[in-house]
């Protein structure tokens, strides 16, 4: 089971709860009207899905219920950080491995 | 290929069964194929077995990074059905469906599917209803269904509580009886065997790491045994399909979660079909060597571990154990996990790619054991073809751009 750490409790909790609320970062069409379906499909359905660094929201149902970002490694699963909704990662494919990719993971 | 037979089980034990020859040839890579399948699990093996077979291309390679059928494969939960709701997924389930009732004999090997029956259950009035509306779609379909009342599931199952004073009652079930299970392990083999001896290649222990293109065209994949040449490649990799489509440059609507299966220690025959419940969120069978085969639901986070939480164990049996008092003492021996690619409409992707030559069938999820042969199948023609089956053709990538989506969640969703 899963320990994370709730940046807005401050605290570690079991992963019972929490929920995965999937990939991070994922930006909303600016101009609704005019985004295209491949915008739209793009948006809703289409996911990094990686093998190796995820950055993901997660939602601490039956804690504050409040939504923040964790950084995992999709394979071992451990959580490298987590942070609040508007932050950035720290760690990232390229800070860990020290190459542009996250391929290096993917062993 | 020596045939299986009656008479050479007879033969073969004079010699203390130790002259059986080898399944399938274990040969270096060529340089080039016609076509290399990705993907040694049960549907890439079904679609070489198929080109070869229906389609007449032999000139055909599966690369596997292990063992043929090590992943999702072997590791499923086998419950074969084919009763889903809309028409696209139910003409492609049933066309397995049929395809099974013949397997053993097609590929003279015992699969050992055995149509013991499928049960799903209701537990609350909206369930009632959907299962209604559901077995009414497969019978319009041709399909076999019934709706059945707790009376007719507790006749059926006897040792399942279908006491009206339960948390979660059992009101009744969709039964489809033609459904059942089938060994997975034979199913693997039984296709790659059958391939083998048409002329494919089995690459195994053969990762692929590259897909080599040019001009938009796929010109053959980089593997850990070097570069294999190929104007059609398809991809039948399961939870590892988008690490497969970003080495080829694009994404895919797909998330690869854990889903994890228990096995009891074996015990005497207790339970002859399968019952599975969405509501209290869990399934179980008896497999022929005893054991209580079990699983639920998937992980919710994104992995690739194979391996899965322990909640989700308990919550698994949490289920069981509503259903099946009886079963609470009952031991566990093994658990294990695999890695399901799963899509937002609970459907397959079986689709051409912005590669040219380049084709997928991925997205099975949590249930693509029972569309093994179909899958094969129609994957195949769309290969040697260029161009989608019927059957295929309504599971491209593009429906996550037009919206056409077939949403299987009520039948698909957490059922396998
Ligand atoms: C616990 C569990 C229970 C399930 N229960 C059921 C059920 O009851 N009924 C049902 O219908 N379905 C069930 N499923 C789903 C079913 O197992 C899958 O949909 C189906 O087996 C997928 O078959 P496949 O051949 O596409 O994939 P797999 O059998 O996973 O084959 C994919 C192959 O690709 C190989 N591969 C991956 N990457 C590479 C690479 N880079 N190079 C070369 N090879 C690579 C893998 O090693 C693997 O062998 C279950 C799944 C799980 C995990
Ligand atoms: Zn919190």
């Amino acid at each position: 089971m899963l320990h994370i750490y709730c940046p807005h409790c401050d605290e570690h909790r079991e992963e019972e709860e929490f929920r995965s609320k999937g990939e991070a970062h994922i930006a909303r069409p600016p101009e609704p009207e005019s985004a295209s379906d491949e915008d739209w499909g793009n948006y809703l359905f289409f996911r990094k899905n990686p093998r190796g660094l995820h950055h993901e929201q997660w939602f601490h149902a039956v804690g504050c219920r409040k939504f923040f970002n964790v950084t995992r490694d999709t394979v071992s699963y451990e959580i490298l950080e987590t942070y609040k909704p508007g932050q950035q990662p720290v760690v990232t494919a390229e800070s860990r491995n020290g190459s542009a990719s996250d391929k290096g993971a993917a062993k | 290929m020596k045939q299986y037979s009656g008479f050479g089980l007879v033969k073969h034990a004079l010699s203390h069964h130790e002259n059986w020859q080898r399944m399938w040839r274990n040969p270096a890579p060529k340089r080039e194929y016609d076509v290399i399948i990705v993907g040694g699990g049960g549907h890439g093996l079904a679609t070489a077995y198929y080109l070869a077979k229906v389609h007449g291309i032999t000139n055909v390679a599966v690369v596997e990074k292990g063992w043929l059928g090590g992943g999702n494969t072997a590791r499923n939960t086998t419950i074969v059905r084919s009763n889903y709701l809309w028409d696209e997924s139910a003409w492609l389930y049933e066309h397995a469906m049929k395809l099974w009732e013949g397997l053993s004999q097609e590929l003279n090997y015992n699969v050992m599917f055995s149509q013991r029956g499928v049960m799903n259950l209701g537990h609350t009035l909206q369930d009632m209803r959907d299962i209604h509306r559901r077995v009414n779609a497969n019978r319009l379909n041709g399909i076999d269904g019934e709706v059945i009342d707790a009376r007719q599931v507790k006749e059926i199952v006897p040792h399942m509580d279908c006491t009206a004073n339960r948390r979660f009652p059992v009101l009744g079930a969709s039964w489809q009886p033609r459904a059942g299970v089938a060994r997975h392990d034979a199913v693997a083999w039984g296709f790659a065997r059958g391939a083998d001896a048409l002329g494919v290649d089995m690459l195994q222990q053969t990762e692929v790491t590259g897909i080599r293109t040019s001009g938009g065209k796929v010109l053959g994949v980089e593997t850990s045994r070097g570069f294999i040449g190929a104007k059609t490649v398809g991809v039948v990799t399961a939870g590892n399909s988008g690490v497969l489509a970003k080495m080829a440059g694009f994404k895919l609507p797909v998330e690869s979660h854990p889903l994890q299966a228990l096995v009891s220690e074996p015990m005497k025959p207790i339970l002859d079909t399968v019952v599975m419940s969405n509501h209290v969120h869990g399934y179980i069978s008896q497999s022929d060597k005893g054991d209580l085969v079990i699983g639920a639901g998937i992980d919710g986070y994104v992995g690739y571990g194979q391996r899965g939480s322990y909640q989700t164990i308990e919550h698994t049996l949490q289920a069981i154990v509503e259903l099946f008092p009886i079963f609470s003492r009952v031991r566990m021996n093994r658990q294990w996990g695999g890695i399901v690619d799963t899509t937002p409409d609970a459907c397959p992707i079986i689709s051409a790619t912005p590669v040219g030559g380049l084709f997928f069938n991925c997205g099975w999820g949590t249930g693509g054991f029972k569309a093994t042969p179909g899958s094969g199948h129609v994957f195949a023609a769309t290969l040697a073809a260029g161009k989608a089956h019927p059957l295929a053709a309504p599971f491209t990538i593009d429906r996550f751009i037009s919206g056409k989506l077939i949403d299987e969640h009520g039948a698909a969703g957490v059922a396998h």
